[in-house]
């Protein structure tokens, strides 16, 4: 994984509570076994609304999206961080993630900025008041700042995922450093716990 | 982070404590993992990921795989139409015999669903920890599992390691006191406690469902309760392992035998919380005051009883809640104030990894047997697994469902995700035993209402919702 240290760019106003994964990406564009090329469902039949923030020219190529509270709730579908990545986004801001939500965010390098609902309030307010609004984000402090608009704020984010992010660390490298334990683990295991064979 | 592990503790607490490989402060815990279930549809590019890096499965023994999210639920034996599906389906059968892991394909006698099967042929044990790429996983914390969902980057994990690193959960112990009334059934225990709590109020948090409401249901009814919980955002949902949980387990395929059996009942007795013990979160539920649920919406939040009606979206306390119940109304073409039995369905569901156990369809069979389906109403009941419509066609519940106009198929996810050929079309509306009523989560513009086996069966033959009781009156 690359490493994530400062985002900064423009925004997307998703100004909607419990976005789950079956309408980030739906279940059709699962049937692939590939891991690329799921930008082109994000969102798919929302999408299909003209309507829809992501059709407003105006956003076309803001790299950060702003939604409102319990992102990415439901499915465990990986596919639907495949599918923001691909489509170019890199961080996503909301009050609240869904724990696998934010795992596979995590995992794959795609920034999930935790902040409180009056700061997720005003930044989806401020986004859809002037597109042009630039975000900055930045892992090592925590900070998230839209400076036109006056907005300065932290996130949390627990020390060892930030530094896994800043430094793109491989989580299974990292694990594989205690694989004399996991031996001895699995030496001191009962023998009634079931295999599959 | 590791908690204190001296001191009364939890059920959750245990069975972590049990796991972890390596602590270090300010680190996840590194947990081993007793069992990995795989199917079709998160796994492909995680075996993609093992070769690129040249890995190979630690544990294919503890690893079991089988195909259900794509198969169709009729005409198994001719070549799927779906070419796209199919090649998914061909990806996992290759992926294991390269690996060297068991595979329940399409057409073999232990295939199901993968919440249907672990449970069944005994693999599912209390005191487990289990992940599967798959948010419904919470269903094995039924029998006391720490047993939770997720992605494809953790699924390579596993796969390559057999540990993850997980931050230790906070728990919330869910109390539901009383006795049920009659007609009233687990299923919509877990939709009043989703309704109560939220789509996100369990997030981070491991469930422990408790209380003589809990106590009193079967292995079935306890694996839907554990189903859902993800539905309230929750990490897991456990229920603390019994006599019906040691009932249910004896002689399954899996299970220890012997003296073993022995060496392991004594284990699994010493699992359940402790006396003393405390939680981060404590809900409570009267059952005596729970009735039928039906969701309205398009989250399984937006749950009323079925004596309710469509809610009215300004009648909500804030505003994200009314913009959503706006919104939700406008995808289910429903008008605020309709009695929830004046709702007419197009379709019933009988399926899905909360609700195609034997019992689940011995319920529907009840409410079925000597009644027919309301006329140009189209109803599939399907079994979760090769073993299950087995057993129920040895019962006869096949026949009372075709003689009542139901569709009695094969096994697998069916019509619960739209990813085979079971699915609605465009406003069609639904009475799911299934979890999820998300927008298009059936099918493309398909309307979802989540209710219980038999709800759904009386809402077969009465065409709008309906309990058995109302089929009486």
């Amino acid at each position: 994984m690359k490493p994530v240290t400062v985002i900064t760019g423009r925004a997307v106003p998703l100004d909607r509570s419990d976005v789950d994964t079956d309408q980030i990406i739906p279940s059709d564009w699962l049937k692939r076994v590939e891991r690329t090329g799921f930008g082109a469902g994000l969102f798919a039949e929302w999408r299909d609304d003209r309507d829809f923030i992501l059709n407003n020219q105006d956003f076309v190529g803001a790299n950060i999206l702003v939604a409102g509270h319990n992102f990415g709730t439901g499915s465990s579908r990986e596919h639907a961080v495949w599918a923001l990545l691909d489509y170019g986004f890199e961080a996503v801001v909301s009050s609240q993630f869904a724990d696998i939500f934010h795992n596979n965010s995590i995992l794959q390098g795609l920034l999930p900025v935790t902040v409180s609902q009056q700061v997720d309030r005003a930044l989806l307010d401020a986004v859809q008041a002037d597109p042009t609004l630039e975000l900055t984000i930045d892992v090592a402090r925590g900070t998230i700042e839209a400076p036109a608009a006056g907005i300065t704020a932290t996130f949390s984010l627990d020390e060892f995922t930030r530094e896994r992010l800043l430094n793109g660390w491989d989580e299974i490298g990292l694990s594989l450093r205690h694989e004399a334990d996991i031996d001895k683990f699995e030496a001191r295991r009962p023998d009634w716990l079931p295999t599959t064979v | 982070m590791s908690r204190s592990s001296s001191g009364p503790r939890t059920l959750a607490d245990k069975v972590w404590d049990a796991h972890v490989v390596h602590a270090t402060e300010g680190e996840p815990d590194l947990l081993f993992i007793d069992l990995h279930l795989v199917h079709e549809v998160t796994s492909p590019q995680a075996f993609d990921a093992i070769r690129l890096a040249g890995r190979s499965v630690r544990r294919p023994d503890l690893t079991l795989a089988t195909a259900d999210h794509n198969v169709p639920t009729i005409d198994i034996n001719k070549p799927l139409v779906d070419r796209v599906s199919a090649k998914q389906l061909e990806v996992l059968s290759s992926n294991c015999a390269e690996f060297g892991i068991i595979c329940y394909p399409m057409g073999h006698d232990n295939q199901g669903i993968v919440h249907i099967i672990g449970p069944e042929q005994g693999l599912t044990q209390p005191g487990m920890t289990i992940v599967c790429g798959d948010s419904h996983t919470s269903t094995h914390g039924a029998f006391g599992a720490l047993a939770f969902g997720i992605g494809t980057s953790e699924v390579e994990h596993v796969l390559a390691t057999q540990t993850l690193p997980e931050q230790r959960p906070e728990t919330m112990a869910v109390n539901i006191e009383g006795e049920l009334p009659p007609g009233v059934t687990a299923k919509d225990i877990v939709l009043a406690v989703i309704g109560k709590i939220g789509t996100g109020g369990g997030m981070g948090h491991v469930i422990e469902f408790r209380g003589a409401a809990i106590r009193a249901l079967s292995m079935e009814g306890r694996m839907t309760v554990c189903n859902m919980s993800i539905e309230g955002g929750a990490r897991a949902g456990m229920v603390a392992p019994d006599q019906t949980t040691f009932d249910y387990l004896e002689r399954r395929p899996h299970a220890p035998k012997g003296a073993d059996w022995g060496d392991a009942v004594e284990y699994w007795r010493s699992l359940p919380t402790d006396e003393g013990a405390t939680f981060d979160k404590e809900v409570h539920l009267d059952a005596t005051t729970l009735m039928p649920y039906v969701t309205w919406g398009t989250n399984p939040a937006q749950v009323v009883p079925i004596d309710g009606a469509v809610p009215d979206p300004s009648s909500l306390a804030g505003a994200e809640d009314r913009d959503a119940a706006a919104r939700a109304l406008d995808y289910m073409g429903l008008t605020s104030g309709t009695p929830i039995r004046e709702i007419v369905v197009d379709t019933v569901f009988l399926g899905s990894c909360t609700n195609s156990r034997i019992e689940d369809l011995r319920a529907a069979a009840a409410v079925l047997d000597g009644r027919r389906i309301r006329f140009g109403l189209r109803a599939i009941a399907v079994p979760g697994s090769r073993r299950v419509k087995d057993q129920a066609e040895a019962e006869g519940l096949d026949k009372i469902f075709t003689t009542s106009g139901f569709e009695w198929r094969e096994p697998g996810c069916s019509m619960c995700l739209a990813m085979n050929p079971d699915k609605l079309a465009p406003g069609e509306r639904c009475a799911s035993t299934s979890n999820r009523n998300f927008e298009g989560r059936q099918g493309r513009g398909g309307r979802t209402h989540l209710v219980s086996p038999a709800v759904a069966a009386a809402t077969a033959v009465a065409g709008h919702f309906a309990t058995p009781e109302d089929l009486d009156r």
